[in-house]
């Protein structure tokens, strides 16, 4: 005999630990099965959009860290590059260089956070998160010697970087480039063949193809679902065309197939910043832009990157007055989100949280 | 979900945790023990250099924060203003380090200190006297090469961690 029950609402956030941040489901159960799932949010609202309408171009730097603040070397990048398009300042060879390498290995740090986490919520408690950690504090002190800070790290600008690279960044970086497969290899022999983690993970919260498309997804979920699209690859900025690096795929499009494409991205990111220390050139780092306010001539522009989250695109309109007249921002974490209920739905409380973590936002661009 | 075999996967994975056990901690007591920071960190003891300041308010006007209060008399003689009011509030302030690049005179540095946590957030605004600039003051090397050389070299994670090669 079947019984008839009453769908519960269960809120799963937005002070849940594994709701990275201020995220809320309201999610409807028929028992222990999600029937529904519903995102809200707008807990960390900031309005950065608005904050960007009202400061000069330069003076907006600063508050693109804040975006997704776990990669802001990449919300520096991909709003400099805006600029530089609708302004059409050049950029020194050397500062495109260092700007890819700054990228990779926030690319790098930020994947060990996402891994970390994702494995986190699947019950692996902390172990595999602090040996990430670890890693990841060591390109937070290559960060820090070239900004000065640790999160947050304004250092790029207009026509290039604000400082060049001290001397004793260069020599630091080869001995991390060469110790950090040996850490990769690690975490594999650590997790990869784990029978609880397989069990957890392996065809739960299938993201089919032709779904990740219609959502418009990008990046490690749009990849895992076995979709080779890479904007380095596909619309090559900066100097990205000059490395050679694959794009990891996945096969299924499940919580599994997402956590290896993000392992293996890192160790192309390795290979291309080796490749980008080869190729590093001398010169001047910054381009003769003023320092303080620059005009662009009235205009819009669209420039993405990708960050490590997915397509991270600026959208700025000028009127050519001194601040941007209107700044969209199109931020990965918050499309990525899209795709949350068809994944969910029809799998149960504990899975939910699995498959959540797969998808890797940052609250900070969710809510903006 | 089937698989070919069980527990494998699982003591493969506590063979790292076990190598763990042997590595020398890198944890750090901070009050007692201290990293160096960055040589050019941005720390919020900011150092303002009273003899170099001319007045021109380029700091308060690249902050986006409006953090910087400056206030100045006068002076129909020469190119330089006496600043009567120089304020920083830390509590707004996001160490940005605009000011410090934006400035023309060079008479505005980041701080290399940065405990300056206050029980009153009124404490957290910095005045001209707190940040005057006396050849004692740890000065940071944010945009001044010649303070970077002064300070000593960061220390860094990665040299820590060695026992492994």
């Amino acid at each position: 005999m079947v019984m008839k029950t009453e769908p519960l609402v269960l809120n799963i956030g937005p002070a849940h630990p594994s709701t990275h941040g201020v995220f809320r489901m309201r999610a409807t159960l028929d028992g222990e099965v999600i029937i529904d799932v519903e995102p809200i949010f707008g807990y960390l609202h900031r309005g950065i959009e608005k904050l960007a309408e009202e400061r000069t171009y330069q003076q907006f730097i600063p508050l693109t860290d804040r975006l997704d603040y776990v990669s802001a070397m990449g919300n520096n990048m991909a709003y400099c590059m805006a600029v530089e398009k609708l302004a059409a300042i050049p950029v020194p060879e050397r500062a495109e260089y260092i700007r890819v390498i700054m990228a990779e290995l926030q690319r790098i740090a930020s994947h060990l956070i996402a891994v970390g986490s994702f494995l986190n919520d699947c019950g692996a408690f902390m172990t595999p998160i602090l040996y990430m950690v670890r890693e990841r504090e060591k390109i937070v002190d290559l960060f820090e010697m070239v900004s000065g800070q640790r999160l947050t790290y304004n250092y790029m600008r207009f026509g290039g970087l604000s400082q060049d690279v001290p001397d004793e960044f260069l020599p630091a970086l080869r001995k991390f480039i060469d110790q950090m497969p040996r850490y990769l290899d690690e975490y594999d022999q650590l997790l990869k063949e784990n029978e609880i983690l397989l069990a957890r993970t392996k065809g739960v919260g299938i993201l089919s193809k032709e779904t990740a498309i219609n959502c418009s997804m990008t990046g490690p979920m749009l990849r895992g679902s076995g979709v080779p699209w890479d904007l380095r690859k596909a619309d090559p900025y900066s100097v990205y065309s000059r490395f050679e690096f694959d794009i990891p795929c996945g096969a299924r499009g499940d919580s599994y197939d997402r956590y290896r494409v993000r392992v293996e991205e890192m160790r192309q990111s390795v290979r291309i910043i080796r490749q980008a220390m080869e190729q590093l050139p001398v010169g001047p780092v910054r381009s003769k832009t003023p320092v303080m306010l620059i005009r662009p001539p009235a205009g819009e522009v669209y420039s993405h990157v990708e960050s490590p989250k997915g397509e991270l695109g600026f959208y700025l309109v000028s009127d050519g007055s001194i601040a941007p007249y209107r700044c969209h921002i199109r931020g990965p974490s918050f499309i990525n989100l899209t795709a949350l209920r068809e994944m969910i739905v029809g799998w149960k409380v504990a899975d939910a949280i699995v498959i959540f973590g797969s998808i890797d936002i940052v609250m900070g661009e969710v809510d903006r | 979900m089937k698989l070919d075999y069980y527990g494998l996967g699982i003591a493969k994975g506590l063979m790292v945790t076990l190598k763990h056990l042997f590595r020398r901690p890198v944890t750090v007591q901070y009050p007692e023990q201290t990293l160096n920071t960055s040589r050019r960190i941005r720390g919020n003891e900011l150092v303002w250099n009273e003899e170099k300041c001319t007045g021109c308010s380029t700091c308060a006007k690249a902050c986006h924060i409006g953090a910087i209060s400056i206030v100045t008399a006068p002076n129909p003689e020469g190119d330089k203003y006496p600043v009567e009011k120089y304020e920083i509030d830390t509590g707004y302030c996001i160490m940005c380090g605009m000011c410090v690049e934006v400035c023309p005179f060079e008479a505005l540095y980041m701080g290399a200190g940065y405990e300056k946590a206050q029980y009153r957030r009124g404490d957290l605004v910095q005045s001209k006297e707190v940040m005057k600039y006396t050849s004692e003051k740890y000065v940071s090397g944010y945009f001044y090469p010649e303070f970077a050389a002064q300070l000593p070299l960061q220390t860094l994670l990665l040299e820590k961690i060695t026992e492994e090669e």
